[in-house]
């Protein structure tokens, strides 16, 4: 039996297939150098493609000056570059907008890893890409192996260089196809010899530096790698969707953890390394410990957690006061199997005295396997946190040292002649005790160094000296030094451990507050105001709630910022891309982020529902627990104000009913209650009309006259209410098999006597088809265009109704000899209460615009046309049925 | 002539209504039974017995409908639906559950006599069976018993379905036939909705009797309805 495919990878796959139809497809020409060739190839296969008749243009070139490369984009459509003036000089930069608009179905744009100017809408082109891919439109681009983000420590021990424009592997991972553009170092250098890659000015520059054959041969082992790797992928994906059971343990979980140093990026990039060769799941983590941390720390630690979020990593915050206790239990709930970490950077000595992290991982991590990572010798010292610390000496804890070591010697001294060296040393010990309890390390080594010198001094023999008689005081000395320190250790820890729980209950209790008020409110504004209100005061920020309209999508502030910066035209320009993206930009991202606020969206199950847009004080950075507070804030928004939108909907819907109900019941009362009397008026003036009894011929003209008045007005009621339920929508259409000729002659029936004295001839083809027509309604469509024509013409003339079947649809046309149209009234006519400038206002106005209401009911036209030299044409096209009924059967 | 004058009931809730219609006729025409509720309809049509029945779709106490269920339980007089312009489909259910005619309101007065008479005379073909009188009008004879047509004194070959829908029409002459009714009668109950073979079939019979097809004298179309044969008088 073969093993079944996993259902979630079946998904996942179906998911990467369905989004590639709506995705556009990443084609990558991967190289190890420049000068390799990846943009000749790239054009060259955009010729192609074009040949094969698609739609290619080219959106950013970066020829370098050669000649063969330009020759190369020739003939292929260019979508011009933006120009972004900046610091004076002009920046030519790939214009997104335009790629957008122009929608192709193949757009290169070379150098995947460039960094856009600043004022454009992503800081990097592969976001300009990301949205390209997004929109459907398929792109093929050029990348540098030296680029890839979890290369770049490897790139930089090879070459000495940091490379700073560096991608998410991520973004390669996607694409469909991964080309690798090879040539070996040999050929390359000679290229740049030949000064095909570089002007001949840089030629030696170059081989000096970057392009020695050492790197080269370095650097092109990880391309070969890389695309190994892609091509690994690919197999995989396939195996998993046909059910070929996986040769390795996929089991295997890995954690990284991120301290607040220099290594932790390195760290994240190795582990990243490790889980893609093992193809492993991964996590990061950082523990938030009791020790104080930096701000620079602080910012370390969430650029590391950011990129291991980038390398896909699944990152958490973990608090607590033991580290290694933290990342184990974290370590065990996610059944990780390989904890990886940073080799230790402090001096052995404070490993022996405070113990070190790696020591109680690798004790405590019981059958979880540690993978202990070496630091990467960068040239610069590793960067001690005390030293950015910012440091502000308290001095009342110094000078409580003082004074209680003071006090202490003063009663030592009183009591001197009754108590014996035993005896002060425990006076002192309660003194240093008690500045172990109040004040931290420092001050309390300080407090028992100038115990120890005092009772030194002062009370041991030989007194007045800092020499010691007795050995055992050395006892006495190392035990006042340990207890204080101990003491103020313990005291330190129970301190911070308090800040930190006040911090987090203070936090829990904010989320708290938020989601119960949220969950009592019942209008967005309320809401929003409310939320809004809530991050100010939690963040210490400004802040203002977008919400986007139900209606027309667009985004309104509920209640403003304090200072109103959301109001600013670029700043709505950047909440409105975040609204229709679902994803956060602005400061503290990639997107954006000259803006001045920092824009996340609210996103609910059913799509984005509004923007949450911060600013940030001057000089304030965005921290780790901080975000992971603001996005909670966020998420909880969203599902409050999305629940408001479905009641609102629900609420709607149903006053749309109630509103439907109450106007068809209008409808039906005024026509039930104006049409019966006259019913009565005109069948009572009928019978007048015809009484043999009535033979004054005054009497009989004024029955004829109410009679025929009665009749009009009959008509005029009729259109009205006709009219009104085809706006309302109330009339639903009922399409039948219908015969024209059948139609018409019912009409004509009707019209009999409006017509009298125009000659009407219908002249229809005999073959015409069937159609799938409201016959009621089609019927109503020609008695108005008889009655139209009555109207129009002068006794004598003719009425001529004529059909013809046309590819798609049939025409039918209405022709009489009246007075012409005015020039511009062929459209004006079928307008509501319009009338032709030729009459004298007889009709209600409201026959041609039922007619043009019904036939576009029926996914027709109608329109009218001047005959020269006299009459009006009346056109109406239907279409043609799918299919044509199926022929009777005579049996 | 019949110089006995017809008992007709009016079932309508508007007095103006059967006013009208009451004074369309003199006297010694008819005897005009009125009712203003279906309750009352009941049972003036069991206590006058009325040669037809005129009946509102739109009575205040009951469904017109169920009120011509009810009164076909019992009694084969003809009713004749009035109704507004609009309700297609009551008009056709009511057909369906035993009327015999519709009229829609605002009516011609001599148009409602005509229909009237017609449903007088189909009332007493049922009575009689006498179907073999042939039937004439204009320059169309249509000899049902003999199965022939003449048009101008002119024999018409007809195929049998359009015989036998022509038939149809010609026994309920006067009187419209819905669409369900000619079809189930003419192809059978299966072929009740295939409302296209009645399209072509009407097409063919008009253009082989009517003079101008797409003004017809004979086979008058009920838009969502069905088909009538018109008759002289």
């Amino acid at each position: 039996m073969s093993q079944r495919p996993d259902p979630d990878a079946l998904l996942a796959k179906l998911a990467t297939e369905g989004g590639a139809t709506e995705r556009g497809c990443l084609k990558v020409y991967l190289g190890m150098a420049a000068g390799v060739g990846k943009t000749y190839t790239m054009l060259s296969d955009g010729q192609e493609a074009k040949r094969r008749g698609e739609d290619v243009v080219v959106g950013f070139l970066q020829a370098h000056g050669r000649r063969e490369t330009e020759d190369l984009a020739e003939g292929l459509e260019r979508i011009p570059l933006k120009e972004i003036p900046y610091q004076g000089i002009t920046l030519e930069e790939f214009d997104l907008d335009a790629a957008l608009a122009r929608k192709p179905g193949l757009v290169l744009v070379d150098e995947l890893a460039h960094t856009n100017a600043p004022g454009s809408r992503h800081r990097r082109r592969w976001q300009d890409v990301q949205e390209l891919l997004s929109a459907g439109i398929n792109v093929a681009t050029t990348v540098n192996i030296q680029h890839f983000e979890s290369l770049n420590d490897v790139v930089a021990q090879i070459t000495g260089i940091i490379v700073t424009e560096t991608l998410p592997d991520s973004v390669i991972q996607e694409a469909q196809d991964v080309e690798l553009i090879d040539l070996t170092p040999d050929e390359l250098i000679h290229r740049i010899k030949e000064g095909k890659v570089y002007i001949p000015q840089k030629v030696d520059q170059a081989l000096d530096g970057f392009f020695k054959k050492r790197n080269l041969v370095a650097l092109r082992e990880l391309a070969l790698r890389r695309t190994a790797e892609a091509v690994d992928q690919q197999v995989r994906t396939f195996r998993a969707a046909e059910g070929v059971k996986e040769s390795w343990h996929t089991s295997e979980r890995l954690l990284v953890c991120i301290a607040p140093n220099k290594l932790s990026t390195h760290v994240v990039r190795a582990a990243h390394n490790m889980a893609n060769a093992l193809h492993e799941e991964w996590y990061a983590v950082t523990v938030e410990s009791t020790r104080q941390v930096s701000e620079a720390e602080a910012k370390v630690v969430y650029e590391a957690l950011r990129l291991a979020e980038q390398l896909g990593a699944k990152t958490s915050i973990l608090s607590g006061a033991g580290i290694a206790d933290e990342i184990v239990r974290f370590a065990q709930a996610h059944n990780i199997t390989t904890i990886v970490v940073a080799k230790p950077v402090q001096p052995r000595w404070k490993e022996i005295l405070f113990g070190s992290v790696v020591d109680s991982l690798v004790r405590h991590s019981g059958d979880i396997n540690i993978h202990v990572i070496r630091g990467v010798d960068d040239g610069a010292p590793p960067a001690n946190p005390l030293a950015v610390r910012n440091k502000t000496i308290d001095w009342r804890g110094w000078g409580l040292s003082v004074v209680t070591v003071a006090l202490a010697t003063v009663a030592c001294g009183l009591l001197d002649p009754w108590v014996k060296e035993a005896g002060k040393s425990m006076i002192y010990l309660l003194a240093v005790a008690t500045v172990g309890f109040s004040a931290g390390m420092a001050e309390s080594a300080f407090a028992s160094l100038l115990a120890i010198l005092c009772l030194n001094y002062f009370f041991t023999a030989p007194r007045g000296t800092f020499q010691v008689a007795n050995p055992q005081y050395y006892v006495v000395f190392t035990v006042l030094a340990a207890v204080s320190l101990s003491i103020s250790a313990l005291a330190t820890r129970t301190r911070e451990e308090g800040r930190q729980s006040a911090l987090r209950a203070r936090r829990t209790a904010a989320l708290y507050e938020l989601s119960r008020k949220l969950a009592a409110t019942r209008s967005r504004r309320e809401i929003a105001e409310f939320a809004a209100e809530q991050v100010r005061n939690v963040f210490e920020c400004d802040a203002a709630v977008l919400i986007k309209s139900r209606k027309t999508g667009e985004l309104f502030s509920a209640p403003g910022s304090r200072s109103g910066f959301e109001n600013d035209d670029k700043e709505i320009a950047v909440a409105n891309w975040v609204a229709d993206r679902g994803t956060r930009a602005g400061r503290f991202t990639d997107t954006l982020p000259g803006s001045s606020g920092l824009y996340l969206p609210l996103n609910a199950e059913k799509g984005c529902v509004g923007v949450l847009a911060v600013l940030l004080g001057e000089g304030r950075a965005l921290d780790g627990a901080w975000e992971h507070l603001l996005q909670t804030y966020a998420n909880q928004l969203a599902v409050a104000i999305e629940r408001t939108n479905l009641a609102k909907n629900s609420t709607e819907t149903h006053l749309e009913v109630e509103r439907e109900k109450l106007r068809s019941a209008l409808l039906s009362t005024v026509s039930h209650d104006l049409r019966t009397p006259l019913a009565v008026i005109a069948g009572s003036a009928d019978q007048l009309r015809s009484s043999t009894t009535l033979t004054d011929p005054h009497d009989r003209e004024l029955a004829e006259a109410v009679a025929t008045e009665a009749e009009r007005l009959e008509r005029q009621v009729r259109n009205l209410l006709d009219m009104t339920r085809l706006e309302s929508g109330s009339i639903e259409l009922r399409p039948e098999w219908q015969s024209i000729e059948e139609l018409i002659g019912g009409a004509l029936l009707r019209c009999e006597p409006v017509l009298a004295g125009r000659s009407v001839k219908v002249s229809l083809p005999q073959n015409l088809p069937l159609l799938r027509l409201d016959g009621e309604l089609m019927e109503h469509v020609f008695i108005n265009l008889f009655e139209n024509a009555a109207r129009h013409t002068p006794e004598g003339a003719y009425v001529h109704v004529t059909g013809d079947q046309k590819s798609g649809d049939v025409e039918i046309l209405f022709e009489n000899n009246g007075p012409c149209l005015i020039k511009g009234e062929e459209e004006m006519i079928f307008r509501k209460f319009a009338r032709s400038a030729s009459t004298k206002g007889r009709g209600s106005g409201l026959g041609l615009a039922i007619c043009r209401s019904i036939v576009e009911a029926h996914g027709g036209a109608i329109w009218a046309q001047s005959i020269q030299p006299q009459g009006v044409r009346f056109v109406i096209s239907l279409p043609l049925p799918d299919k044509a009924p199926e022929a009777p059967v005579e049996h | 002539m019949n110089t006995e004058p017809i008992r007709l009931l009016i079932i309508e809730d508007e007095a103006p209504i059967r006013r009208l219609i009451k004074a369309s006729y003199g006297p010694t025409e008819a005897h005009v039974f009125e009712a203003d509720t279906a309750e009352e309809g009941l049972r003036a049509t069991a206590r006058h017995n009325p040669e037809v029945i005129l009946l509102d779709l739109g009575l205040p106490d009951q469904d017109g409908q169920e009120v011509c269920r009810q009164i076909r339980e019992w009694s084969q007089t003809p009713i004749i639906v009035l109704s507004a312009r609009g309700q297609e489909r009551d008009k056709v259910a009511a057909l369906d559950n035993g009327a015999d005619d519709y009229i829609t309101k605002p009516f011609n007065v001599g148009e409602l006599q005509a229909r009237i008479r017609a449903a007088l005379r189909h009332g007493a073909r049922l009575k009689t069976q006498a179907a073999d009188v042939p039937f004439e009008r204009g320059n169309i004879r249509i000899d049902v018993g003999g199965r022939l047509v003449f048009k101008g004194g002119v024999e018409v070959h007809l195929t049998p379905n359009e015989f036998k829908l022509l038939a149809l029409l010609v026994r309920h002459a006067g009187m419209v036939l819905t669409h369900r009714q000619l079809l189930e009668e003419v192809w059978g109950p299966a072929y009740a909705d295939e409302l296209h073979y009645l399209r072509v079939y009407m097409g063919q019979l008009r253009h082989k009797l009517e003079d101008d097809p797409a003004r017809p004298q004979l086979i008058r179309t009920e838009s969502g309805v069905g088909y009538r044969l018109l008759v002289d008088g």
